[in-house]
């Protein structure tokens, strides 16, 4: 636009009109992108896309420039311990017979192995109080004891650490996590069948949940009945109701 | 005669405008995820004078049972929150207008008077450049804020790879209650922040719109290069 022989209150009603388009373009924009982000959200279902996609990129970034298996999740002293909340019964409806419980292992590349909880509770026992941390902001101090979810995999499944995923489902299969096998391997992820010295009470997962510390409470599957190796990702309850499929701390 | 007299310049404007909607919806988003575990109040002992927050809070804004999407929000804003912040900082020192900016030793003491004189005391206001003293404190604190803001952050979404960070900042729960306060502190800053826009009055935020405030020519020659600035 030619400015010649403007005076300065008409350069500056020029400028102010300008910057009014401007606000007004920008103020289009943010709404367009806010909608975007949020297009299609049902609460409780599943996330839109865009947002998805980062949480994705989210965790790549954490996955190739944070974890590792020599960061640890800090321990604390037995004094610490507080009273762990039960917080969720999905894929827990039925009342558990311990006599008929048994642990389905599928291994990587399709062969079935059945465990009972003897042939867990003989791998090495590994104590540890750590902060378990819901996805909801709290977090409880809680003592578990059981096998490290790497040993149980080189005694049992020895091969499958090659697997890109770890798959683990209630026996009935209501409730159902996946999990990216470097996080499984982890030193401090246990199979657990202890809670603050006593053996698990069926509504904290007896008689054997996981104990994943690096990652959300609502990847610390309660009761598991089937455990799989494999190289797709695995379905994930809190995933499909919006939850970022990695919940990686 | 009048002149153009540049003000705020474009870099500033930018980062000014894009940080005000991403911070509202941070903050929007934070809500969502503070919802699922409200513990905060003010109060002495067992005496509650105020929730963060009442139920009446939440029916009126409807920010209930949506911490899925409040974390997946949040997570993927803070992207942008973050990199408009440490754009800026580099700009603000490069350029040279963290001068401007920063509190000086005699800020403090003009700040008061600043704040008296905007009270309706009849205290004088102390000379002053670009931004006031009161302005030049609280524009560094909201830098800081943000930077704090990030760290706590980090140490609430990374407490087991980022375990030195969350160490730092007093654990997981202080990091939580400290990244709450500081959003509480951005709504406070909002609040007078507005107040004050509010006051200086039109010429004040046209200038953070257009760059340019319009004022009486020192001297009737200058005219013709402010007004072809671009």
């Amino acid at each position: 636009m030619p400015n010649k022989q403007l005076t300065p209150e008409q350069e500056m009603a020029r400028r102010t009109r300008r910057g009014f388009i401007g606000l007004g373009a920008g103020a289009v924009a943010a709404v367009a992108g806010w909608e975007w982000l949020n297009a299609g959200y049902v609460p409780e279902g599943k996330l839109p896309g865009p947002l998805r996609a980062v949480l994705g990129f989210n965790e790549r970034v954490a996955r190739s420039t944070l974890f590792s298996d020599s960061h640890l999740v800090k321990t604390y002293p037995a004094s610490a311990i507080g009273k762990l909340k039960e917080n969720g019964d999905e894929g827990m409806a039925d009342d558990l017979d311990p006599a008929a419980w048994s642990l389905q292992v599928m291994l990587r590349g399709g062969p079935i192995l059945t465990l009972n909880i003897d042939d867990i509770r003989k791998l090495p026992r590994v104590e540890e109080i750590i902060d378990f941390k819901c996805v909801e902001g709290w977090s409880t101090v809680t003592q578990f004891a059981g096998a490290r979810f790497s040993d149980f995999t080189a005694k049992f499944a020895s091969g499958s650490e090659k697997a890109g995923y770890v798959a683990m489902a209630t026996p009935d299969g209501g409730y159902y996590v996946g999990l990216d096998t470097a996080s499984a391997l982890h030193p401090q992820t246990l199979l657990a069948w202890q809670m603050n010295g006593e053996d698990l009470a069926d509504e904290h997962g007896a008689p054997l949940r996981l104990v994943i510390p690096v990652k959300y409470g609502i990847k610390n599957i309660k009761r598991i009945g089937k455990i799989g190796y494999g190289e797709t990702q695995p379905p994930d309850y809190w995933q499909e109701r919006g939850y970022d499929f990695y919940a990686g701390l | 005669m009048k002149t153009l007299e540049e003000k705020h310049r474009l870099a500033t404007r930018w980062f000014h405008w894009i940080n005000f909607p991403i911070l509202s919806a941070m903050i929007f988003s934070g809500l969502l995820i503070y919802w699922a575990y409200d513990p905060y109040r003010i109060g002495i002992g067992g005496l509650t004078l105020f929730h963060f927050f009442p139920d009446w809070f939440y029916n009126l804004t409807g920010i209930d049972h949506q911490l899925a999407r409040g974390m997946a929000l949040h997570f993927v804003l803070a992207w942008i929150f973050t990199l408009n912040g440490i754009a800026y900082v580099i700009y603000t020192i490069v350029s040279g207008e963290w001068r401007e900016l920063l509190p000086e030793p005699k800020s403090f003491r003009e700040a008061l008077d600043v704040a008296l004189h905007d009270m309706g005391f009849k205290v004088p206001l102390p000379p002053q450049g670009r931004y006031n003293a009161a302005q030049r404190i609280s524009y560094s604190a909201i830098v800081v804020m943000g930077g704090l803001s990030l760290i706590t952050g980090l140490a609430i979404y990374k407490p087991a790879q980022l375990h030195w960070l969350t160490a730092a900042v007093g654990g997981y729960e202080w990091a939580r209650f400290e990244h709450f306060w500081l959003a509480m502190g951005y709504v406070a800053f909002f609040v007078v922040h507005i107040g004050q826009v509010i006051r200086a009055g039109w010429a004040n935020f046209r200038s953070m719109l257009t760059g340019y405030d319009l004022v009486e020519a020192p001297d009737a020659a200058v005219p013709e290069e402010a007004a072809n600035a671009e």
